[in-house]
């Protein structure tokens, strides 16, 4: 495991005008690491895509409570967990299959994991029914020159 | 609330819809409602979606951009999408939207020409 070098922490209502919030609020959070633009935006879809799900499919626009950690593992890992205390998910393998969503009346793409997984090295999810659900996003960033 | 971050032209049988800011989930219900409504109203034959001055996008983009081309289908229109940055068309073709729409090259055009109406809503 590697150091911990720094750690915040997030908690906000899980209504949609609080996306924009949140990952502008993770970017700002990493921007010490001196990303690049490309890894900025990267970090900053990733978490968009996260708390969406939380607010469209675990609280089902309920207005409930997003938890957001994030943390500089060693010297260049980001490490971001995005938890609700929703509906959870009962066939994670299922959710993550690209163009699969539970609210097709929304016009949802159902690319939320595979874009995730698309721009982090590492996407982890963890779920219960009835519990919630944990999704933790891993990027190392790159050396600048 | 916020302000739809939509312009709506309309000129020989096309609608264009200038997009700027960012799109989210939050903006896109907003921006679904104000190109619908300027589609249904128009029925036209070609619809243009204009992504210059658009500064941000997840995948709630992608979701508008399938529902749009669902709907000028109805009418028998064809979607375009212009002004996409490269980071915009890699996210669109993994979602197979290249076989779908027309990506155009440049983008700005719906500042072409004189527009007949313009509704900015910004």
């Amino acid at each position: 495991m590697k150091e911990i070098r720094n750690r915040m922490k997030l908690e906000f209502e899980s209504r949609s005008c609080n996306e924009s919030f949140a990952r502008t609020a993770v970017a700002a959070f990493a921007a010490q690491l001196d990303p690049t633009y490309e890894e900025v935006s990267d970090i900053r879809t990733a978490v968009s895509e996260a708390v969406t799900n939380c607010i469209v499919h675990a609280y089902r626009e309920r207005v409930e409570t997003v938890y957001i950690t994030a943390e500089i593992r060693g010297e260049r890992e980001l490490v971001v967990r995005i938890r609700d205390k929703g509906c959870g998910i009962a066939d994670i393998e299922q959710a993550m299959q690209p163009l699969f969503t539970t609210a097709p009346g929304e016009e949802r793409a159902g690319l939320g994991f595979a874009v995730m997984q698309s721009l982090c090295d590492r996407v982890r999810v963890r779920s219960k029914p009835d519990a919630g659900t944990t999704v933790t996003l891993i990027k190392t960033l790159k050396l600048r020159q | 609330m916020n302000a739809v971050p939509v312009a709506i032209d309309y000129l020989d049988e096309t609608v264009y819809a200038s997009l700027s800011g960012e799109i989210d989930h939050h903006t896109s219900r907003m921006l679904r409602a104000k190109i619908d409504d300027a589609v249904s109203r128009a029925v036209p034959q070609r619809l243009v979606m204009d992504f210059a001055h658009v500064t941000f996008m997840d995948s709630s983009g992608i979701g508008l951009i399938m529902g749009r081309y669902q709907q000028i289908s109805v009418y028998g229109g064809r979607l375009s999408l212009s002004g996409l940055n490269t980071q915009q068309k890699k996210v669109m073709r993994l979602a197979g939207l290249d076989k779908l729409v027309d990506f155009e090259t440049t983008g700005g055009e719906a500042h072409e020409g004189n527009p007949q109406q313009n509704e900015a809503g910004v």
